[in-house]
């Protein structure tokens, strides 16, 4: 098993954090990983995106140009990332803030409004972890156990008592992510 | 009245101090560094700490000061001496840190190293000798050199038109609150020299009290370089060095009254 | 069981530092590298180990700062990227002068000049035939993964205390930045003063009465005392070039065609192999792990069983300098890089290699 994900969108989206969540999660369940984000000024506000990379066995290159699966969290991203995933892959988008919807037909189209979740749990910071949810229905590389153990290795002891907030948000984003498209 | 009997013990007045070795010194006659060397060897023999001092000698006339006094050494890069100093002594809190630079070594290439060492509050002992002239490289002008002074690259003397002004280091880094004992001293009257060493013995205990960085300048003469007899050179040094340079305590951060 | 964790390269160079027992840091912040001392201060290792952990206020300072440190024998290390790197050279020609062990890590960006702040390989020519005045060598490890990065820092000390010498960890923007998982080991502790005058009777530790006082230094101003010297520093880099080389192969066994890479660049030209063999093209790929010694001796005995030899980089072309030599025209050597910043995918790599090979 190898799943080479994309995940790209605003800088303040937890972008960076998403990944390392499922990073962490794959860790968990004994996999190999990869996490490489574009680094520099586009830091700053501006777009972010990191690549993650699981695998059963050692990961060669970390750097890939196409992609198993894209999360795509706002325009300029879709743009950019839509023609990456490999046929018969996923796409998995967040429509707000959306003005030109995928156009692939040869691919899993799939929709999460994780604004709306992450307003029903109450914190806007768990917005990443109901796209996670969405993704972890369409793809479960890694159990729910597992998630669940790599999210606490990922949020600081400080703020522990985020955790179960942030669970709820993976869980309601599960529940709430609609297939457009299915290949 | 032959030479054993000069020699008899009950008639000796002066001796070379324990510390400094029998290496045949570089310096020019009429130098000033043989004289600072002596002593820092006395104070460190005085003060029992051979065993816990480290020097870190600079580029210059004085990068051969690991010839002369036997305690351990560094030798730096030139400019470099409060950069070694700092993780030495921070590496090694119990030992007793210096560096000794001349003026081009400090002043000029070393700037950053030495403002950010005094910034930082370092618990070392800084000794400069400032003679207004780079004396290894052959008599080039220094930051330290006087307006109107006269170098092989100021032939015609300093213009500050052409090469700006004399940096006055011991009074920029007093504003420096990681500064705890700054002072000025010379060495051209044995008064002088008398003054120089208690000041240098204050700066090596304040280093123990971990209360920031000891600074002694000595203003000294560089005959060779000023091309002048030795004589000649002190009394050009008191007459002008002493104008722009002043000599006497410059900070004390246990004696001055606390900023308002 | 060893503790895993997911973490950057970079991060894995603290935590290790920490985890080895090193005395002190000495750094300047210079992306992409910065999370070197940020991890360090978060992580505030002066409570714990007794590690010295400092920001200066130049690379030019805090090359210094581990000389100084080095001359007490202590287990001191920096961290930079290219720029920065430039600057420290002077220092690290002093020490090789002075023969002072210590840790360098360079995290490589694009240049010249302040160029990007994306990955590169182009500072291979600067680390491994120069990196300041003089005659001399640093030893140069190259780690191709976050794991390398832990596992390099021990290994780097190992090495600059055997031989008292200067070990850079050339590492890019890529092994810098990246997050994998990372296996690491207990705490190990620092050394202990006696340790340390056992293993560095040279150091300046304070001179008892029982020994003549420790100088460091790298000046003589005597052509003969330095000649000495410099053919004193040939027997050591001919012993660390007859017992240091350390390499990685990968599908090499029947290849035809060779691919040369180091750090990052290895793991995307192993991909670029993957492909290769999967059109029934047998490629295979040598990784030296030491640039400095380099394996000439293994490239030239596999050049003559190559139709061809590419190197890989991320640059210009100046390591392929050292293949050529490896191959002592044997067989063709190809060279293929991006620069700039900018990372080769193993497609761009396969279409170079067929374009030279002429092969469909």
């Amino acid at each position: 098993m190898k799943e080479e994900i994309i995940i790209a969108g605003f800088g303040g989206q937890g972008v960076l954090s998403l990944g390392k969540v499922l990073a962490y999660s794959a860790i968990m369940q004994d996999m190999e990983v990869t996490w490489m984000p574009s680094y520099g000024p586009e830091m700053r506000g501006g777009t972010a995106n990191v690549c993650v990379i699981l695998s059963d066995k050692k990961i060669g290159s970390p750097i890939v140009t196409k992609y198993d699966t894209a999360i795509i969290l706002n325009q300029q991203s879709m743009d950019k990332f839509e023609k990456t995933v490999k046929p018969g892959g996923l796409l998995l988008y967040d429509p707000s803030g959306i003005t030109r919807h995928p156009e692939r037909k040869d691919v899993t189209v799939a929709q999460i409004n994780a604004i709306d979740i992450a307003a029903n749990v109450g914190n806007s910071k768990v917005y990443n972890m109901a796209v996670l949810g969405a993704f972890l229905k369409l793809r479960p590389v890694v159990e729910m156990e597992n998630v669940r153990k790599g999210l606490a290795k990922c949020i600081p002891a400080r703020y522990s008592d985020l955790i179960a907030l942030n669970e709820k948000a993976i869980e309601e984003g599960t529940d709430s992510v609609l297939v457009i498209d299915e290949k | 009245m032959d030479t054993a009997e000069i020699m008899r013990p009950e008639n000796i007045v002066y001796r070379k101090p324990a510390l400094i070795t029998d290496n045949v010194m570089h310096y020019c006659p009429g130098c000033s560094h043989g004289v600072v060397h002596k002593l820092i060897a006395e104070v460190i023999d005085e003060m029992g700490i051979q065993d816990s001092t480290i020097g870190i000698s600079p580029v210059g006339c004085s990068v051969f000061a690991y010839n002369y006094i036997d305690i351990d050494w560094q030798e730096a890069a030139h400019g470099r001496a409060p950069a070694l100093a700092t993780a030495t002594k921070r590496l090694c809190p119990d030992k007793h840190v210096f560096t000794y630079q001349g003026d081009g070594d400090l002043a000029s290439i070393g700037t950053a190293e030495i403002i950010h060492a005094c910034s930082r509050g370092e618990n070392i002992v800084v000794i400069f000798i400032n003679n207004g002239i780079y004396g290894m490289t052959g008599g080039q002008m220094a930051p330290t050199t006087l307006i109107g002074m006269k170098t092989s690259t100021t032939p015609y003397g300093r213009d500050p038109k052409i090469n700006g002004f004399p940096m006055v280091i011991a009074d920029m880094i007093s504003h420096l609150d990681g500064t705890a004992y700054i002072t000025r001293q010379s060495v051209h009257t044995a008064a002088a020299v008398r003054k120089a060493k208690s000041a240098i013995r204050k700066a090596f205990e304040y280093s123990e009290k971990n209360i920031g960085l000891s600074f002694v300048e000595i203003v000294s003469t560089c005959n060779s370089g000023w091309k002048m007899s030795p004589v000649d050179a002190n009394k050009w040094m008191v007459e002008n060095m002493f104008k722009k340079y002043p000599i006497g305590d410059i900070k004390d951060v246990l004696k001055d009254a606390p900023a308002l | 069981m060893a503790e895993k964790i997911l973490m950057k390269g970079n991060e894995a160079i603290a935590i290790s530092a920490i985890r080895n027992g090193v005395d002190g840091y000495f750094g300047y912040p210079i992306t992409p590298q910065s999370e070197v001392m940020e991890t360090l201060m978060k992580e505030r290792p002066w409570l714990t180990t007794g590690m010295v952990v400092l920001q200066a206020e130049s690379e030019t300072s805090s090359i210094n700062m581990i000389y100084g440190g080095a001359c007490c024998g202590k287990k001191v290390m920096t961290s930079s990227s290219s720029p920065g790197v430039s600057l420290m050279c002077e220092g690290i020609s002093y020490m090789a002068g002075a023969e002072l062990p210590c840790v360098v890590v360079d995290v490589m960006r694009g240049g010249p000049g302040l160029g990007t702040i994306q990955p590169s390989q182009s500072d291979y020519n600067m680390i491994v035939k120069g990196s300041g005045h003089g005659d001399f060598h640093n030893i140069v490890i190259a780690p191709a993964s976050a794991q390398d990065m832990y596992d390099f820092v021990d290994w780097g000390f190992e090495l600059a205390f055997r031989y008292r010498n200067p070990v850079v960890i050339l590492a890019d923007g890529i092994i810098g930045q990246m997050m994998e998982k990372v296996e690491m080991h207990e705490q190990k502790p620092r050394r202990t003063a006696e340790e340390i005058l056992r293993d560095a009777p040279w150091a300046t530790t304070g001179k008892p009465a029982s020994r003549p006082r420790n100088i460091i230094t790298s000046l003589s101003l005597d052509s003969d005392i330095q000649e000495v010297f410099n053919r004193k520093l040939a027997v050591k880099y001919a012993e660390i070039e007859a017992n240091e080389v350390k390499y990685t192969e990968y599908l090499t066994d029947d290849a035809e065609y060779l691919f040369v890479a180091f750090g990052c660049s290895s793991r995307i030209c192993e991909a670029a192999v993957d492909e290769l063999r999967e059109a029934g093209i047998r490629a295979g790929m040598l990784r030296p792990v030491t640039l400095y010694p380099y394996p000439f001796a293994r490239i030239e005995e596999l050049a003559g069983k190559m139709k061809s030899i590419m190197s890989v980089e991320l640059n210009l072309g100046q390591m392929v300098d050292d293949v050529r030599l490896a191959v002592k025209g044997t067989c063709p050597v190809g060279f293929y890089g991006r620069q700039g910043g900018n990372i080769f995918t193993p497609e761009e790599i396969t279409d170079a290699f067929k374009k030279f090979n002429n092969l469909k």
